[in-house]
């Protein structure tokens, strides 16, 4: 059963649509991203969900149950969510063990504070329970936070861009920890960013956003290797357009080429727009004899750490391309640029 | 389990404080500009106008007075270097807890005929009757103008230098380049980019100015307010007293459009950059000694001898004016004001708290209509209790009639009314308070707490109100001391055996025997003080 399904969801806000028409499903333990560029309505849909905005149309079921149609709407505090936040919303006057311990409803004493100590425990922090927040690192806090979100066993788990506060230097360790503690404790989780490294480390699944309703949804891999739009296609990588026809059910003509395709397309023949990343294309040293091939002129260069990306112009077009480590290119120096065989991103115009 | 409108008792809640706590502008509005009244009509045809211009004189005097003594300070604070500067700051503040009837006392017995200054004076010149000489009357409309400026000239002061604080100094800095002098690059640039605060503030002090009553009536200076206070209490007409605070009203929305007319620009010519610190201009020799001495004249006369004078009075009079009487009116005056402190504060948790939680349309006004008691003169709040509470108070009794009852004057004779006139006058500044504290509250521990499975009410329970504590008691501390000053109003609705602190002190004032209740009178000051030092601590945060 799934854990979480969103059925036309929209929301609007002084007559802008802020979602609209939103599906989403989340299996059971399953982490779900919700990724897009910020305004496009993430946050609102984490909102939806847990109940603090009201959905004007769709439904939303949390473990099967309805919590909010046209008809019916239960109350956030009736929803069993844990939810954390971007600044972590630690109650500054509770000590750690009281935050965490706020959830626990009717519990005796000693069970609730079986359960604090368990989730101490489980995020590393059995020696803070009398801290204050004030009194930890931002690192420290967030682990509050999520112990304090999971305290009460909720059936979903809600994360709002909650590692945008955090340094990059520890934000990865801190992020496969979080997921850590998430999957040992086998609850489903939605989360919410706006940075793709975030979602491809945090996620079981990405879904993207745009304009307030979900554009796709899949595997980072899924998602990277065949966007079913532009929009998906740009968000996750920096690539470039080039207007191709396809000629063949695997070879599509472009201004640097033919391009050959490992999957075939039952699209041909027809014209559109090939979306190329920059590790695809190759660029090859010139060589007197190769004279049919176009040339490219390199603009600049900026070192990346493992590689080198290039600017190159050709044919007024401007794009980046990255070059293996080891090839080494001059400025103004005249290339030849090729496009590896891959499974192509075409998109008819 | 599902429900679609569960704030509705919160919103039932809110809107019955803003219109209960509203009610009586209402019905002094409705009573004003109703039907006739032959008292109104005699004081129309005869002294009605001369009330009038003496009050718009009073006010023009005032705001005159204050900008001539407050700019120039707030120029040479917010810009300038001089000796003492650091302490004139917050020390040019202090007036403001000054009531205005002690600083009027204080100088009409300094300058009286029989006052140390003509004694000295005829002294000096060998003058034997008044007839030898001319020495100004301090007990006429320049001399109430004079005192009541000295008073509220902080105001400005403070708005005023908070304004410059706020412009870039490299606007002053640009116009001196292409060739202003600083007094030039002051009028042309400073003034006219801070005219919005300035005129917020004047508005500020003509509300204040047309409150007084204190003075103007110790002065005999028949004012609007004093108006309503004699008509009350000589010809016991609510409906002439009604109708001549209707016109109080009419001035006081000029006042209150003037100062959001001044607002509309704000926005876009202050606060464009951060706050300076460091002064722009460093005094030197002759001019920052005389900015110095500026400086400390203006705080001299309106603080510093006043304080003096009291001072001196409660030494010698100690005996006398450290009596029972003294711990007796200090104690009701202790009692009404916790009252009202803890009733207003109850209220306007409630109220903010329904703003923050509100989904319908208008969440704000109920706290709007709430806070209109603050704009009213205490005379004329004074009248706007009793309308309403009289009405009550009469079909109460009527009610009761055939079972041979009567309520009697439980009501409008009582401290109860003086309790209510005190919560509606001052929610506002509860409300603002709290508001204030409200609003640091991240709103994301509400939907923390929400989603833990806290309903609303144990969310303001568990976590709002731990975390309002400080700030709910500032606000407590803020009604209580305005309650420990208000005058008027006590003296229009007290009964008969109730006395405050400030009544007390006027009672005396009026009896030209200040010096028997100069401890009171001290006590009212030194409460005074609090609240400053409230304003500038928010202040030094802010810059």
């Amino acid at each position: 059963m799934s854990s979480l399904i969103l059925q036309g969801v929209s929301y609007h806000y002084n007559g802008t649509k802020v979602i609209e028409n939103l599906d989403l499903t989340v299996g059971k333990d399953e982490i779900v991203c919700l990724l897009g560029a910020s305004g496009c309505g993430k946050t609102t849909t984490l909102k939806a969900i847990a109940g603090l905005v009201e959905a004007k149309h769709g439904s939303v079921f949390i473990d099967g149950k309805l919590v909010s149609d046209e008809s019916t709407f239960i109350a956030p505090e009736h929803r069993n969510i844990g939810m954390m936040f971007q600044d972590y919303a630690l109650f500054p006057h509770l000590s750690v063990a009281n935050n965490i311990a706020f959830g626990l409803g009717k519990m005796s004493q000693s069970e609730k504070q079986q359960r604090v100590d368990e989730m101490l425990q489980l995020v590393h922090l059995s020696g803070c329970a009398d801290r204050f927040p004030h009194q930890l690192s931002g690192g420290q806090q967030q682990r509050v936070a999520i112990a304090r979100a999971l305290a009460y066993k909720p059936s979903l788990l809600l994360l709002d861009e909650p590692f945008s506060n955090i340094d990059t230097q520890v934000r990865f360790e801190l992020i496969a920890d979080i997921r850590r503690i998430i999957k040992a404790q086998q609850v489903s989780a939605v989360f919410v960013t706006h940075s793709k490294e975030e979602a491809f480390a945090f996620s079981d699944t990405l879904a993207i956003m745009d304009r307030g309703s979900i554009a796709q949804q899949g595997t980072p891999e899924q998602l990277f290797a065949a966007p079913r739009s532009k929009v998906v296609a740009e968000f996750l990588g920096q690539g470039i357009y080039l207007s191709a026809e396809a000629l063949t059910a695997t070879e599509y003509k472009t201004p640097f080429g033919t391009v050959e395709s490992d999957m075939q397309t039952s699209c041909y023949p027809c014209s559109g727009e090939l979306y190329v990343r920059p590790h695809q294309i190759e660029l090859v040293q010139e060589c007197q004899s190769d004279k049919l091939s176009k040339r490219a002129t390199i603009l600049s260069r900026r070192f990346i750490g493992s590689a080198y990306v290039y600017k190159v112009v050709i044919a007024e077009q401007t794009l980046e391309v990255e070059a293996q480590y080891g090839q080494s290119f001059e400025i103004n120096e005249q290339v030849i640029i090729k496009i590896k065989p891959h499974t192509v991103n075409f998109f008819e115009s | 389990m599902t429900y679609k409108f569960k704030l509705s008792k919160w919103q039932l809640f809110a809107w019955s404080t803003g219109l209960v706590l509203s009610a009586p502008l209402f019905f002094l509005l409705f009573e004003s500009l109703q039907g006739n009244s032959e008292v109104f009509t005699h004081l129309w045809d005869t002294v009605l106008w001369d009330y009038i211009s003496n009050t718009v004189l009073l006010i023009l005097g005032v705001c005159a007075l204050s900008s001539v003594i407050a700019l120039p300070l707030g120029w040479l604070t917010a810009y300038c270097n001089f000796p003492g500067k650091k302490h004139f700051e917050w020390a040019l503040m202090l007036p403001l807890a000054m009531p205005t009837y002690i600083i009027a006392y204080v100088y009409t017995d300094l300058l009286d005929y029989a006052g140390p200054v003509q004694i000295t004076l005829r002294e000096w010149f060998g003058w034997q009757s008044p007839s030898d000489y001319w020495f100004f009357d301090i007990r006429t409309l320049p001399g109430a103008i004079v005192m009541i400026a000295l008073v509220l000239y902080p105001y400005l002061f403070l708005i005023f230098k908070t304004a410059l604080r706020e412009q870039s100094f490299k606007l002053v800095q640009a116009s001196q380049l292409m060739g202003l002098s600083p007094t030039k690059s002051f009028f042309k640039v400073s003034l006219v980019l801070s005219r919005g605060s300035i005129v917020a503030a004047l508005a500020l002090i003509s509300m204040e100015t047309m409150a007084d009553f204190a003075t103007v009536s110790y002065f005999a200076v028949s004012t609007l307010t004093t108006a309503v206070y004699d008509t009350w209490f000589g010809y016991y007409s609510l409906t002439a007293a009604a109708k001549i605070s209707g016109v109080m009203l009419l001035l006081l929305f000029l006042a209150l459009m003037a100062e959001r007319f001044s607002r509309r620009n704000q926005a876009v010519f202050e606060r464009q950059s951060g706050v300076n610190s460091e002064a722009l201009y460093i005094l030197k020799g002759k001019s920052a000694w005389l900015a110095t001495a500026f400086c400390g004249t203006v705080l001299l006369v309106s603080f510093v001898i006043p304080i003096a004078v009291l001072l001196n009075y409660a030494i010698t009079y100690f005996e006398k004016a450290w009596s029972a009487e003294f711990f007796n009116y200090a104690w009701q005056s202790l009692k009404v004001a916790g009252v009202v402190s803890v009733i207003t504060i109850a209220l306007g948790v409630f109220v903010v708290f329904y703003q923050r939680i509100a989904t319908q349309s208008y969440p704000l006004v109920p706290g709007r209509l709430a806070s209109t008691g603050y704009a009213l003169p205490g005379t004329v709040l004074a009248i706007a209790v009793l309308l309403p509470l009289t009405l009550l108070e009469s079909s109460i009794n009527n009610v009761l009639e055939p079972y041979n009852l009567d309520i009697g004057l439980l009501l409008t004779g009582s401290v109860f009314t003086i309790v209510i006139a005190y919560v509606v006058r001052f929610y506002a500044i509860a409300h603002g308070a709290i508001e204030s504290s409200f609003v640091r509250i991240s709103p994301s521990l509400d939907m923390a707490s929400q989603s833990m499975g806290k309903s609303q009410g144990q969310t303001l329970r568990l976590v709002h109100l731990p975390l309002l504590r400080r700030g709910l008691l500032t606000a407590a501390l803020l009604v209580f001391i305005e309650c420990m000053k208000e005058l008027p109003a006590a003296l229009l609705l007290r009964p008969f055996n109730f006395e405050s602190l400030a009544t007390h002190v006027f009672q005396y004032v009026s009896d030209e025997q200040l010096e028997l209740a100069s401890i009171s009178a001290l006590s009212i000051v030194i409460v005074g003080f609090i609240p400053l030092y409230f304003i500038n601590r928010s202040m030094e945060q802010h810059t």
